[in-house]
């Protein structure tokens, strides 16, 4: 019914929810690498060109172009017109769309069948012949300033995690909005898109990634026809990018239209070494908190803090251990009740936190997050576009697709004491990042009232 | 046997490529439910969604919210089982339930591995069957319902949106905002919650679909089990006849960057002969994602708006045809006569036979992605059974897409989409530009 150019995965659910079985892989002359996974329950076919280039990869002045890319890789190559692909999917009966995030971007189509090659075919001629025109770039990227005010300038949190982003990571590149920031934008002119493409858009810096009812063989051979001819360009030397140690907390409060405030708060996190094996131990324990603090409507933070004691109206947390840029936090959010203070609230949420260094996590816990992940497992292989999704991220950010084979594992590994080592760890003051959201009303001649306030 | 059993097996043939079966099996309990069953063996998994007549259109305009609690507040605890130990249950045995609720149904959905079937089975019933409706719980989650409900009267698509619905319906239940409004959900009391279950989750308004790896005797008895816990009301209330005059233009002034446009009018019911035809329609118009002609003409050609589309949502009664867009504030007045124009111009002429080709070999061509996982039958399936579609629905779903003409859309549009009669609605345009 909607379409969407979607810019953020930040929560991806259980992005392990599959183990693999049968993932198939082969890496063309030019570097491009291809996986194919078959699932012949349905007759359909799913498809994804992953490329490792995302927001983390952006300078300051240019934010947001690689999602700008995102949006002008559907104006036409060489030999097809703005839109043409668009309609040549859908008189297939496809569905295609396109996803920008801080460690890739990506492009997929859902097919019947026997369609998948008109996709891939379409996949490569962009991927080599793409044209960009001054005249269509000043058009999208009206259409794209107009996404960033309904997805972030009209929207109070959203407006919260792009500030909290921006102060958790002073330095790393993980502090701008994927989207880009409004200046950028409106000064972003057609040659920053060509350039990027120009930058990026090499098949040695792409995955394929299909799955369904398909033959692996013939994927690979069509892999190569279309995909193999295509000259590969040297990838710019990416530096590594660390943000430096947090000495001290740091506070900020957002006025924004509305009525309920709300606060998101969070640390730094370490994430999974590309090698699966660094930090594995610490990563695990945190994605094991996380299920015991949020996710269900039996988790700690809602049983305690919505449920018991009424203190919020909304709570969560969220943790991600993959990443590209090898940088990541551990937040949590929530919207407090009526006579409660966004302050008191902060220090609830440490409280639980708190808690389970002085007392510890149970094994009933423990046991209720690897039941949910096991059932998990099984519940995303009704989904074939989950499986794509899960091999494209993990093969771009870095990871071997196979990491998924082992999570279950390390999962019923972490126990109550790791947990609280990571707590113990990295969750201090110093390291805390805070932002409240101070609602103003909407009638900006009118006095804020009745609500507690951020000091 | 208290069953009568239809056993239908549909196969859909395409055109062009190999055929897929989908054998949808269906029967009614003596009490009137009316279950299907798609038997699938391939995944350890299954899935059960329930639906009641139970959604916001029975609420009345005193008590608006008392459906929404109701569906809400009975997964919070059943059986004498408090909350957290349901919860708890659930989780425990791997399974999922959730909750859905719109204007014309209360739905609740189990996913749970096939092995644990029994005693999930046993868990949902009691969720069905036997809620607690604890006071306490009911007091914390309507100030939950008043907190959220007054936050989103302060944003601008949720204003918008509210305005639109009471622009269309007025009097009629289907204005009322599905979660009510914060002064009535504040006079709701258990009772009212007690006595809205009693009245309306009856076996006659019950649809019960099952997906997945169970048996067919399984099945059976768990269509059994569910529908006759409750009891059957043959006089139970019809839903109110819409009765729609003329359209209104709303202004609402907002702080925020975009306005937001709502246009359209109540047009057309499910099971409605002249459905596909506007649907197929409707693609072109604005339903094609990239490919429509609002699309082309306020996103492509112009750079108007990030999303803008149209659609039919038909309900029991007409539903609303809706177009919606967002856009700057100052480009609102324009945007909105690009879309008139488009819509206009599409009643005057119909589509042209490329885009009438283009639309088909979408709906055909890309017919086995609707079902492609035992999530999307069990959607689809729920919402055939809810909306008593015939059994064939699936089967000439293709046949009669490729049948509809030009001429049929046009007419279709011409005699039902009379854009004289349509609402506007704009919330958060700069108040010294008034057009139209």
């Amino acid at each position: 019914m909607n379409f969407l150019k979607i810019v953020f995965l930040f929560c991806l659910m259980p992005i392990f929810a599959q183990a693999d079985i049968g993932v198939k892989e082969i890496t063309l002359k030019n570097g491009m690498r291809v996986l194919v996974k078959e699932d012949h329950r349905s007759p359909v076919a799913v498809s994804m060109v992953w490329y490792r280039a995302g927001s983390l990869d952006e300078v300051n002045g240019k934010t947001g172009v690689a999602h700008v890319l995102e949006h002008m890789m559907f104006k036409g190559t060489k030999t097809t017109k703005p839109g043409e692909y668009s309609e040549i999917i859908a008189a297939a009966g496809g569905r295609e769309n396109a996803f920008t995030g801080a460690d890739y971007t990506a492009y997929f189509q859902r097919l019947e069948k026997s369609k998948l090659p008109i996709s891939m075919k379409m996949e490569a001629d962009r991927m080599q012949n793409l044209v960009i025109t001054e005249e269509e770039f000043k058009k999208e990227i009206n259409v794209v300033m107009e996404e960033r005010r309904w997805r972030t300038d009209d929207k109070p949190k959203a407006q919260v995690n792009e500030l909290f982003n921006s102060l958790i990571f002073r330095a790393h590149p993980y502090g701008r909005p994927i989207v880009g920031w409004m200046n950028d934008l409106e000064n972003m002119t057609y040659e920053d898109a060509i350039e990027w493409y120009k930058m990026w858009y090499s098949p040695s810096n792409a995955i394929l990634v299909v799955a369904g009812d398909v033959d692996t063989e013939e994927v690979f051979a069509k892999a190569r026809k279309y995909f193999g001819k295509i000259s590969a360009y040297q990838i710019a030397k990416r530096k590594p990018q660390f943000e430096p140690k947090q000495n001290g907390s740091r506070r900020a409060i957002l006025k924004a239209p509305g009525k309920l405030p709300y606060i998101q708060m969070g640390y730094p996190a370490p994430t999974l070494g590309k090698d699966g094996i660094k930090n594995k131990k610490e990563v695990f324990a945190l994605e094991v908190l996380v299920g015991i603090l949020s996710g269900t409507s039996s988790s700690r933070l809602n049983q305690n803090l919505v449920r018991k004691t009424s203190r919020a109206i909304d709570v969560g947390a969220g943790y991600s251990m993959l990443s590209r840029g090898g940088q990541s936090t551990f937040e949590m959010y929530a919207t407090p009740s009526e006579k409660v203070s966004v302050v008191d609230l902060e220090k609830y949420l440490k409280l639980e936190l708190k808690n389970i260094i002085d007392n510890g996590v149970t094994d009933i816990e423990l046991n209720r997050v690897i039941t949910s992940v096991v059932a998990g497992e099984v519940y995303q292989k009704d989904s074939v576009f989950g499986a794509v999704m899960q091999i494209g991220q993990l093969e771009t950010m870095g990871y071997s697709h196979k990491i998924a084979d082992v999570y279950i594992d390390n999962i019923k590994k972490v126990t109550s004491k790791d947990i609280q080592g990571v707590i113990k760890k990295y969750f201090h003051d110093d390291a805390l990042t805070i932002v409240t959201l101070d609602p103003q009303p909407l009638d900006k001649n009118k006095i804020p009232k009745g609500r507690p306030h951020a000091r | 046997m208290l069953v009568k059993t239809i056993l239908i097996t549909i196969l859909i043939f395409f055109s062009n490529f190999s055929s897929a079966t989908l054998n949808i099996q269906h029967w009614e309990s003596n009490n009137g439910a009316r279950i299907y069953f798609v038997e699938n063996h391939d995944l350890p998994i299954v899935d059960i969604n329930v639906d009641f007549r139970a959604g916001s259109v029975k609420d009345t305009k005193q008590k608006s919210g008392v459906a929404s609690l109701t569906n809400h507040v009975m997964v919070l605890g059943a059986g004498g089982i408090n909350e957290e130990d349901l919860a708890n249950q659930f989780i425990d045995l791997g399974a999922q339930l959730n909750s859905s609720f719109d204007q014309d149904k209360s739905g609740f959905s189990l996913r749970t591995l096939s092995e644990k079937k029994i005693e999930a089975i046993d868990l949902l019933t009691l969720v069905l069957h036997k809620p607690n409706f604890d006071s306490k719980i009911i007091e914390r989650e309507k100030k939950r319902y008043v907190a959220s409900i007054s936050q989103s009267e302060t944003m601008p698509g949720a204003i918008a949106s509210k305005a639109f619905m009471k622009a269309l319906y007025g009097e009629h239940p289907y204005a009322l905002p599905n979660s009510g409004e914060v002064e009535t959900i504040k006079k709701i009391s258990k009772k009212d919650l007690h006595d809205f279950y009693k009245s309306n989750y009856l076996s006659n308004e019950l649809s019960i679909v099952i997906v997945g790896d169970i048996s067919r005797k399984d099945a059976e008895d768990l269509g059994h089990k569910i529908s006759l816990g409750f009891s059957e009301n043959k006089m139970a209330s019809a839903t109110p006849l819409v009765d729609y005059k003329k359209g209104q233009e709303i202004k609402i002034s907002h702080p925020s960057k975009q306005a937001h446009l709502y246009y359209g009018a109540p047009i057309i019911k499910r099971g409605d002969p002249d459905f596909l035809t506007l649907y197929l329609g409707n693609y072109i118009l604005g339903g094609g994602g990239f490919v429509s002609r609002l699309t082309q003409n306020i996103r492509e050609d112009r750079g108007l708006a990030y999303s803008v589309y149209s659609y039919f949502m038909p309900f029991i009664q007409e539903g609303p045809f809706q177009i919606g867009l967002q856009t700057k504030k100052n480009q609102v007045g324009e945007a909105k006569e690009l879309v008139k124009k488009t819509v206009s111009t599409f009643i005057k002429n119909g589509p042209t036979p490329k885009e009438l080709r283009q639309a088909k070999d979408y709906m055909i061509g890309g017919f086995p992605l609707r079902l492609d996982s035992n999530k999307k039958i069990l959607e689809y399936v729920s919402m055939m059974a809810f909306y008593k579609y015939p059994l064939d629905y699936l089967e000439t779903f293709t046949d009669k897409i490729n049948k509809i003409t030009a001429e049929e859309i046009k007419s279709a549009f011409q005699r039902r989409v009379d854009m004289s009669k349509f609402s506007t609605v704009i919330v958060g345009s700069e108040q010294q530009k008034k057009r139209s």
